[in-house]
């Protein structure tokens, strides 16, 4: 009936993956998305990629936002792809990559599925465009 | 229609995207959500429900991971829904207590689902309360609902719950506290957690003597309670009348005495003992028929909310054909009218409607 009003929320999880240290960035982008009104789930240093792909699945979130900073990316991402398409979830879930991610390895992320990358020195309100842009239709 | 049969029948087959999808449909009450949740009951009732509250800083996500932890070692699988606050102005939220299940990542037996407040008049109770029913026909044993106690919002929401724990942090404030009206009253057992602290003794005391109060001066002695061996009672006295014999146990299986669990959540210990009070209390609810009030009483008030928000939704339909609310508000604002004389108004036609059918029925 008419009465059922829909309260569609977009839901992010910011992941930390691997060894670095460092999640300034993220509490920040969690921090960005929670003011722009989405729902946030952080994960906490130090997960590894099955982490990461539980929470992504269980959270059943629109967008996986992954920060990396120790140089691993091409080895740790592709294992969180692979995650997300054991669970069906790799279509329809909006992977970005943030942090220091040198400009020749991005190609092969985005043929991983990483839909974008961002780099050091994108502002955060470019970030929110892009996933309100961007956030899959269900 | 028949995309949401395939994910009914997938939950039901224990695919976990497909459980997390149904929660993300209940949540954003989606086209056909209804449909969907209405189908799940049939599947319901194998669960015993959980609720942890508590202040902010209690200690409550680490002892959830804890009970999630020795459920699992005793072979039994376990739903988690964490309910956080959301901001008020943007709706935004930063659901955050999945950080602190640390023991159980890697193991999809333990389905961990943050939720926040979205809309109002009871829609996170009724949405969290579909959630668990998403979460009994997925198969789990043990769900856990986890809730900052900070309001009559979350007493509704532990309230879906069959057991409530109510976790009470060591020097939580003077013995006033305790006879305030509130989170306190709906425990059925208190966790004292970070018991390890100074002043954990002083909370047990405080607690204890609060519970003492509530028994009408000390009545009971608080070990043990009577309610699981009502049968024995009758059993062992079956030469008294035996009117005054059910009388007794009757009484006696009512009285569910809080128990007060001291545990140091961090380290795991008394996460046994609570788990031992939680199957106590499940018997006790059994045994004196408590449960089967507690669920009617439960479906009475999912009946109750559903109605409510079909006759909200027509109302604000109404509200909206007489202009919006906005320029209603402004006349009050001009001292032209007031709000009961509006409400009067734009109700008179629903009213006149209401009544035209009970004539027909006739």
């Amino acid at each position: 009936m008419s009465s059922e009003q829909e309260q569609e929320s977009i839901r992010c999880l910011v992941a930390k993956v691997g060894l670095d240290g460092h999640d300034r960035g993220a509490h920040v982008i969690a921090r960005a998305f929670r003011d722009a009104g989405f729902e946030v789930i952080y994960s906490g240093l130090h997960k590894a990629p099955e982490e990461i792909v539980q929470a992504a699945v269980q959270e059943d979130v629109d967008v996986l936002g992954i920060s990396i900073l120790s140089g691993a990316h091409d080895t740790l991402i592709p294992k969180i792809m692979d995650g997300l398409e054991e669970y069906g979830a790799k279509e329809d879930t909006l992977v970005l990559a943030g942090g220091v991610i040198p400009e020749e390895d991005r190609e092969e992320l985005y043929e991983e599925g990483v839909a974008a990358v961002f780099g050091p020195g994108t502002s955060v309100e470019e970030t929110i465009d892009f996933v309100r842009e961007n956030a899959p239709e269900r | 229609m028949s995309a949401d049969e395939d994910l009914l029948e997938d939950l039901l087959a224990g695919k976990h995207r497909a459980l997390a999808r149904v929660i993300s449909k209940i949540e954003n009450r989606g086209p056909g959500y209804r449909d969907l949740v209405s189908e799940l009951y049939a599947h319901t009732g194998d669960a015993d429900v959980i609720g942890i509250t508590g202040s902010p800083g209690a200690g409550k996500s680490t002892l959830v991971d804890k009970l999630a932890e020795t459920y699992r070692d005793r072979g039994e699988t376990v739903g988690v829904i964490a309910i956080d606050p959301s901001s008020p102005f943007t709706g935004g939220a930063v659901l955050g207590d999945r950080i602190r299940m640390a023991s159980t990542v890697g193991d999809m037996d333990v389905f961990v689902r943050s939720m926040s407040a979205r809309g109002t008049l009871g829609g996170l109770s009724t949405a969290t309360a579909d959630a668990v029913k998403a979460m009994d026909a997925f198969g789990k044993d043990k769900i856990i609902i986890e809730t900052v106690g900070a309001g009559q919002n979350e007493i509704d929401i532990v309230r879906t719950a069959d057991t409530v724990a109510v976790l009470v942090p060591p020097g939580s404030g003077d013995e006033i506290q305790t006879l305030k009206a509130g989170i306190l009253e709906i425990a059925d057992v208190f966790v004292v957690n970070k018991a390890d602290r100074d002043g954990a003794d002083r909370t047990v005391q405080e607690l204890r003597d609060m519970i003492q109060l509530d028994e009408g001066g000390g009545m009971s002695g608080g070990a043990g309670g009577g309610g699981h061996h009502s049968q024995e009672v009758i059993d062992a006295h079956d030469d008294w009348d035996p009117e005054d014999d059910v009388d007794e146990a009757d009484a006696d299986a009512e009285r569910w005495t809080t128990p007060i669990v001291e545990t140091v959540a961090t380290r795991g210990n008394g996460v046994d003992d609570l788990i031992d009070e939680f199957a106590n209390h499940r018997r006790y609810l059994v045994d004196s028929g408590e449960h089967a009030e507690q669920v009617r009483g439960r479906y009475a008030e999912e009946i109750r909310t559903l109605l409510r928000e079909d006759v909200h939704a027509m109302l604000e339909d109404r509200l909206a054909a007489a202009g919006g609310v906005d320029d209603l508000a402004e006349a009050v604002r001009q001292g032209e009218t007031d709000p009961y004389s509006i409400a009067d108004d734009v109700l008179a036609p629903v009213e006149a409607c209401l009544e035209d059918l009970e004539i027909d029925d006739r």
